[in-house]
């Protein structure tokens, strides 16, 4: 931000944003079994994007831009208002995953399926606003 | 002006102190947050979600209304952040 | 579980409080905010709440603190009083 960050700090950055990121998937999906979820998961996918816009500067910016940031937390919140709505058409309850029309499923694999969805959405919607909430501050500094 | 501060952050501590002495203790099967629909939850959340994490199961899906309000007021937060400090989207 | 744990963990919370509202560098502040959270976050698992204790590591020490020294760095870094 102040001065050009070392090379060094650039390859050991660059080589830890994988791993952040894939363990960012796994406390998503692993939401059901044990520590985890979508706002665990989603922060975490924000801190590796946050962690390559310190170090990388604008070539982040130009590789993940804040517009596509926005259009991922607005999906996100979309997915989880759908999956909210979708079931009061096929006679269900706001938010009642027994009647997503997955009819391939029934019962409780309906509900554990229904949940994922919703950990996903929350994940997606988290992530972009926390990348948000960084570029408006840090603006076109770095 | 110090000293009143002060004396009032130690009124607030006293004050604070006295009530934690009316809380039932950690771990308590008799506390009143223990005791009304916990039972549901730990007995069903595993037929009726297939979810073997309890706070998982409560959090997405018998609460997930509550989880729903709560999004949207991360969502809300990060939208007033762009409309205060944004200057463009690039 | 074992009381000198919590005893010494709340040791370390209340003294990172204090230095974080006396310390004049801002910069100090927000490393010893980051510290607090962290320590919070070990109370947390050690309470048994591992979902909370998760969450509160990567928001509190992590993402709050970047966005503190951020601001820190848009304004100036002493503390006017």
């Amino acid at each position: 931000m102040i001065q050009q960050p070392s090379t060094i700090v650039r390859t050991v950055v660059n080589l830890l944003v994988p791993f952040i990121q894939l363990f960012a998937l796994y406390a998503i999906v692993h939401g059901h079994y044990g520590a985890g979820g979508g706002f665990q998961g989603g922060a975490l996918l924000a801190v590796s994007i946050v962690l390559s816009r310190i170090s990388n500067g604008a070539e982040s910016l130009e590789r993940f831009s804040s517009t596509r940031a926005t259009v991922i937390a607005a999906g996100g919140m979309l997915l989880f208002g759908l999956v909210g709505i979708v079931p009061m058409f096929f006679g269900a309850s706001f938010l009642d995953y027994e009647g997503l029309p997955l009819f391939w499923v029934h019962g409780a694999e309906l509900r554990y399926l229904g949940i994922l969805i919703i950990e996903v959405g929350i994940a997606l919607a988290v992530f972009g606003t926390l990348v948000l909430i960084y570029d408006s501050l840090a603006g076109d500094k770095w | 002006m110090r000293l009143l501060g002060f004396a009032l952050v130690s009124l607030f501590l006293a004050l604070m102190v006295y009530a934690t002495g009316g809380l039932p203790d950690r771990g308590n099967p008799e506390a009143p947050g223990h005791e009304n629909v916990w039972h549901y939850y730990l007995e069903k959340s595993m037929e009726e979600t297939a979810t073997p994490n309890v706070v998982t199961a409560v959090l997405a899906d018998y609460r997930s209304f509550d989880t729903f309000g709560e999004t949207i007021v991360i969502f809300t937060a990060g939208l007033a952040c762009i409309v205060i400090l944004m200057k463009r989207l690039k | 579980m074992f009381w000198q744990v919590d005893f010494w963990l709340l040791v370390t919370l209340v003294i990172t409080a204090i230095i974080a509202i006396s310390v004049r560098d801002l910069l100090a502040t927000v490393v010893a905010i980051s510290i607090y959270s962290f320590v919070v976050a070990v109370l947390f698992a050690q309470l048994g709440a591992p979902d909370v204790a998760f969450i509160e590591a990567v928001l509190g020490a992590g993402i709050s603190g970047v966005l503190l020294i951020v601001a820190l760095f848009l304004t100036k870094r002493r503390s006017e009083d």
